[in-house]
């Protein structure tokens, strides 16, 4: 991924750095409250929201262009800090196009997968 | 003669040198040495709470979308206790992502404001109170009756 492209000189760094960034301004805002809720609260029964109005939530458009950019944006995210946990943390730097293959193969089936389930979910 | 990453080609004259610069070898186990070694690994694999919580999140849409019945199975299946206990590890990192991230705001964000530079405090502070109100929104959105 980090190679430049032999006639433009371009490399796809800045984009992925700037998917990075903006999955990590969108995790951070959304997700601690997400999981606190859906993951805690829920559960472990502090509060009970209605499966009715919850399909009510998820009926507008909004929600779903939110939690459609904000699952999309949380994978890129994932991908550029997963594989340079991969490199440096555990020293893999010589399989290190495999591992960039390998991280921002699954973002793009996981955001071809969130696409899917949210629209399904209309 | 073999190749390994970092090696390169230098070139004197009409001669080319293959150059394989020297690393001491690192131990696997660096990130344990110091406590900031640990906090940026720890601040790193943060990124596993973010992809469980997309998965997470996508379970809990689909059983949303396919009525009172799932979403109920999908409740009961959220409070077993190792579901419960990755959520609350889960919860933790994100908690430490979102801290480092607005932590970090000023030094990634300049605004200047009729020449003078917003104070890298403003920045940081606006950023924590974007984050609360985020997160009341999704509360009284997801809450309300």
């Amino acid at each position: 991924m980090a190679e430049r492209t032999k006639q433009s000189g371009r490399t796809t760094e800045p984009i992925l750095w700037l998917l990075f960034s903006a999955g990590g301004v969108a995790a951070a805002l959304f997700l601690p409250i997400l999981i606190f809720i859906f993951g805690l609260a829920v559960p472990l029964g502090w509060v009970a929201p209605g499966s009715n109005h919850l399909q009510g939530v998820l009926a507008n458009p909004l929600t779903l262009l939110v939690l459609f950019g904000l699952c999309v944006l949380s994978l890129f995210h994932w991908a550029q800090r997963f594989r340079y946990t991969l490199i440096d943390g555990l020293k893999l730097k010589g399989y290190q196009r495999l591992i960039n293959m390998g991280c921002y193969t699954v973002a793009v089936i996981g955001s071809l997968t969130v696409a899917v389930v949210l629209w399904l979910a209309r | 003669m073999t190749t390994g990453p970092g090696d390169f080609t230098e070139r004197a004259g009409d001669q080319a040198y293959h150059v394989r610069p020297y690393r001491p070898p690192v131990n696997l186990l660096w990130w344990l040495r110091r406590r900031t070694y640990l906090f940026f690994v720890l601040r790193e694999l943060s990124c596993l709470a973010v992809a469980w919580a997309v998965l997470f999140l996508m379970l809990l849409v689909r059983a949303v979308s396919e009525g009172g019945d799932v979403y109920a199975h999908f409740v009961t299946w959220a409070r077993m206790p190792w579901i419960v206990v990755l959520n609350v590890v889960a919860f933790a990192f994100l908690m430490l992502h979102a801290i480092t991230w607005f932590n970090l705001t000023p030094a990634a964000t300049v605004v200047r404001l009729r020449g003078q530079r917003v104070p890298p405090a403003v920045i940081a502070g606006s950023a924590y109170a974007g984050w609360v109100v985020v997160s009341a929104l999704v509360a009284w959105i997801v809450l309300r009756q």
